[in-house]
């Protein structure tokens, strides 16, 4: 089904940034910030995105950005919007961002807080599956089986579920989003931003130095994430499934872990471990709840 | 055995040795490389210890009380953001008076960000009842960690290592590993004061009201100010188990023949040293005398080193905002008022947020002093950053 | 035992035996006009910048030297102009300062030079090598330092199959410098890269060297 939107491009994020070549979180930011528009606040987190674009003297953003912490961008934004609030100014859009760490880990009580006492903002979430910025540590992000600094044999844990967090704590707005459909990315940020109260959209953002592909394979192996059913694209309006992105040709898991470093352990000389079989149980379990 | 390798997996080689039950720490730039080495060295097997990565520093922090309070000898690291996020935690490990050891691979603080050294960090937690020991290269770092559980487990209050970030985590250079058994002769099991432990029920960390609370601040005072002969002791210990001098309450160098004193800490000392080398070369006789235990501040050796000297300078790398120099205020107070008038003891701060401290600026630094007593300045401050509007 | 002024804690602990019980806090007997050499290493994350310092500071390890080498430090970030340096001396080594005054300049990405002032501080009787398909002449380089170049990129590809020049910079500056030996630089590269990684670093240093002396060679003749 084709969007009627119209793709933005304003770059609100500059070029010039330091981000790595191909790096999706760079590029998603650009597509949020571009739908969200000029009268945008943005509260970033420290990590890759804060890095590569704030550097005095020549920071990348083009709205009004404010960084403190690690751990609290949701709890600043929330203050940004209690203020606006409390000084009557003219409404304005107020956005918190962060990757996985700031979002799941370390910074997982702000969110808490900002979602549960309901405060108009929308919170982006760039997941690259691990702590990217201080050199690829696990975090609660990263999927079963993928090597980091701090897992070296594989990650044996689960992903943790934020976006179903977030419904739990009754955001009225979760999505998931891919940067590979730009239309639906910055549908949703518009959608979003058109609901009072909290949103949380939840935005997949491979990382080719972290992961372990080349840089202009991150598109494509976004798309090889939905295609196996591992990363389902969906909207959840006030507690409900609202839409979906179906998979008509799924894939076997193998064809996105094959393309990533991350991976390779899983792999003997080619023939998949008994590990492989436990991530495509991971996808069938997607499949059979989000009716992929 | 001697070899080539970065200060990290120094640490790392040197906490494994010391076998600990429970390691938890959470990543953050530069100590990220002693975490990821003490991960590969569990997932190689060469070590049986409970690895747990947790959600964040406080995380951290508030696993290694517990798992220290239930008589495990445990390990963290940190730097800068980390230790002021656990800073809660570090309090209440002090006063709990549990012997963890943590590593702070010290770095500035924000706001702005920066990731580069310097020890404000570790400054703002000197009040804790934490000792806190200062490393000038990665043989220091490695071997402090042998001594700090020692320490820590004979006073019962918490050490922390402290290495200049990237200065030292991240520079390759030659260190001494010592053998298990060596490490193992020099430093034996862990054996706990006090435990939660349902064969003899205890309670840690209770209320204290007024009339109970101001006794505990005294003991865990007295109890550093006891265990600077401790630390003392235990650097003689390591002296003749492993043939090297390291760490201690504070090191000379060059000090007999010294007109001019400089005072400093860290890996900065490497520097210094090269410098007074050279103004030797050129007739200038200038002394170092390095401080290695912060906390508790050892302010009658200080005294005993310094009391002939006339010209004293203390280059530090942190600052007491509104105040001035932390390093500097601690060894002005090592001597009696009577004794400060005719003695000449400037401070500068440098190096502050991993500006390079380089040979020409110590030179430049004592030309000043010998020619003006400077109170309080800046070294190689940049003026044209500086706004009138902005003070 | 009690410290006094008096006491110089960087006196000498005798070296033992074998090489490898050096007490290495000591300040080993110094050799008659020892000069500490410094060597500043240029290129672009990804491209084994830091790698390249530590193998050659393992190499002078191996050699029997004291050797430090360290980043000069930004975010964890692919592509981004890096600095690594290395000191070698045949006393321990102090200084913690970065290389303002290199003797040697190891540049790994050519373009760099176009926007980085590599050759800030190169001491006039210093050297350079270059990692470039260019000749010295063709470079034409600002300095009265000697300018070496070398295709490692194209060699890395050939014999690597990845475009990381460092072993074959590694290579070369063994034969330009002396200071490193060929053998030392092996070991080091055997000891860090596992296997068939390794053995085809070891091949590419090899190549670089070989390129090199010939080039000696080639010039002593003439």
């Amino acid at each position: 089904m084709k969007s009627a939107v119209k793709f933005e491009k304003k770059n609100l994020l500059a070029s010039g940034h330091r981000a790595c070549g191909g790096c999706a979180q760079a590029l998603a930011c650009r597509m949020v910030l571009d739908a969200a528009g000029e009268n945008t606040i943005a509260c970033v987190a420290t990590g890759c995105l804060e890095v590569f674009s704030g550097p005095y003297p020549d920071p990348s953003w083009r709205i009004p950005f404010l960084h403190s912490l690690f751990e609290n961008s949701a709890a600043v934004a929330s203050g940004v919007e209690t203020a606006y609030r409390a000084l009557k100014k003219a409404p304005v859009n107020v956005l918190a961002m962060g990757g996985d760490g700031s979002t799941a880990d370390i910074g997982f009580q702000c969110i808490s807080g900002m979602f549960e006492r309901g405060h108009n903002v929308l919170y982006v979430c760039y997941d690259n599956e691990a702590y990217m910025n201080t050199g690829v540590q696990r975090s609660s992000f990263t999927p079963f089986g993928a090597k980091t600094t701090t897992t070296p044999g594989g990650n044996r844990l689960q992903k943790k579920d934020l976006p179903q967090l977030a419904v739990v704590h009754g955001v009225p707005y979760v999505a998931t989003a891919t940067v590979d459909d730009y239309r639906d990315l910055q549908q949703k940020v518009k959608t979003a931003l058109a609901i009072k109260g909290p949103k949380y959209l939840h935005i997949f953002a491979p990382c080719p130095l972290g992961w372990g592909h080349a840089g202009e394979m991150s598109i494509a192996i976004s798309r090889l994430a939905k295609e196996t059913c591992l990363f389902p694209v969906y909207e959840i309006t006030d507690g409900k499934l609202s839409k979906v992105l179906k998979i008509p040709l799924k894939k076997p898991v193998e064809d996105y872990l094959k393309v990533q470093a991350r991976y390779k352990h899983l792999f003997k000389k080619g023939v998949p471990t008994t590990e492989v079989a436990l991530i495509q149980e991971i996808a069938n379990q997607n499949i059979e709840r989000f009716n992929l | 055995m001697l070899k080539q390798i970065e200060g990290s997996q120094a640490v790392a080689d040197a906490v494994a040795l010391c076998r600990p039950h429970v390691i938890s720490a959470y990543p953050i730039t530069p100590q990220t490389h002693i975490v990821e080495d003490l991960a590969s060295i569990v997932a190689e097997g060469k070590l049986d210890t409970e690895f747990v990565n947790v959600e964040s520093e406080f995380a951290a922090a508030s696993l290694v009380l517990g798992a220290s309070a239930a008589g495990a000898r445990t390990y963290t690291a940190t730097t800068s953001q980390g230790l002021l996020l656990m800073t809660e935690v570090l309090y209440c490990i002090a006063g709990m008076r549990l012997p963890i050891v943590l590593t702070c691979a010290n770095r500035a603080i924000s706001a702005p960000l920066s990731i580069w050294n310097d020890h404000q960090d570790s400054m703002s937690i000197r009040d804790s009842g934490w000792i806190q020991i200062h490393a000038e290269d990665n043989q220091e770092a490695a071997d402090l960690h042998f001594q700090a559980y020692k320490i820590a487990e004979k006073t019962f209050l918490p050490v922390m290592v402290c290495m200049d970030g990237f200065i030292l985590t991240h520079a390759f250079e030659p260190v001494d590993i010592p053998d298990q058994d060596k490490v193992d002769a020099f430093l034996p099991p862990f054996r706990p004061r006090h435990t939660v432990d349902p064969m003899y029920p205890r309670g840690l960390g209770l209320f204290a009201d007024p009339r109970f609370y101001m006794e505990t601040r005294y003991i865990v005072h007295r109890a550093m100010e006891k265990s600077e002969a401790t630390i003392k002791e235990v650097s003689e210990e390591f002296n003749k188990a492993f043939g090297r001098q390291s760490g201690g309450l504070i090191k000379p160098y060059k000090l007999d023949k010294a007109d001019l004193v400089i005072v400093a800490m860290g890996s900065v000392v490497g520097t210094i040293k090269d410098t007074i080398d050279r103004l030797e070369e050129k007739g200038k006789h200038v002394g170092l005398l390095q401080v290695c235990s912060f906390r508790p501040f050892p302010r009658k050796l200080v005294y005993q080193m310094l009391k002939d000297k006339t010209n004293i300078v203390v280059l530090e790398k942190a600052i007491s905002l509104g105040r001035g120099g932390i390093l500097g205020s601690d060894v002005r107070w090592s001597f009696p008022r009577t004794e400060q008038i005719d003695r000449k003891i400037s401070n500068f701060i440098a190096g502050l947020g991993g500006r390079d401290i380089r040979m020409d600026d110590i030179e430049a630094m004592v030309e000043r002093v010998e020619k003006e007593h400077v109170e309080f300045d800046f070294l190689g401050l940049n003026r044209d950053l500086i706004l009138e509007r902005d003070l | 035992m009690a410290l006094t002024a008096n006491d110089d804690v960087s006196k000498g602990l005798r070296p033992g035996p074998n090489k490898n019980e050096l007490s290495i806090t000591a300040n080993v007997t110094r050799k008659e006009n020892a000069i500490m050499i410094e060597i500043r290493i240029h290129g672009r994350g990804g491209q084994g910048n830091v790698r390249a310092a530590e193998l050659l500071a393992i190499a002078a390890f191996k050699d029997g030297k004291f050797a430090q080498a360290f980043p000069a430090f930004g975010a964890e970030r692919m592509g981004a102009p890096v600095q690594a340096f290395v000191r070698i001396d045949d006393k321990k080594i102090r200084l913690r300062e970065q290389i303002g005054k290199p003797d040697y300049l190891i540049i790994q990405d050519e373009m760099l030079m176009e926007t980085v002032p590599v050759l800030d501080g190169l001491k006039s009787d210093g050297a350079i090598l270059v990692n470039s398909n260019r000749t010295p002449e063709e470079l034409r380089l600002n300095t009265k330092a000697r300018v070496d170049t070398i295709p490692a990129t194209e060699i890395a590809m050939e014999i690597i199959g990845r475009p990381i020049p460092n072993a074959i910079m590694i290579g070369a500056f063994c034969a330009i410098s002396g200071l490193v030996s060929l053998e030392a630089a092996q070991a080091a590269i055997m000891e860090i890269f596992p296997g068939r990684i390794g053995e085809n670093n070891v091949a590419a240093l090899e190549r670089a060297n070989e390129i090199i002396q010939k080039r000696k060679n080639h010039v002593e003749t003439d």
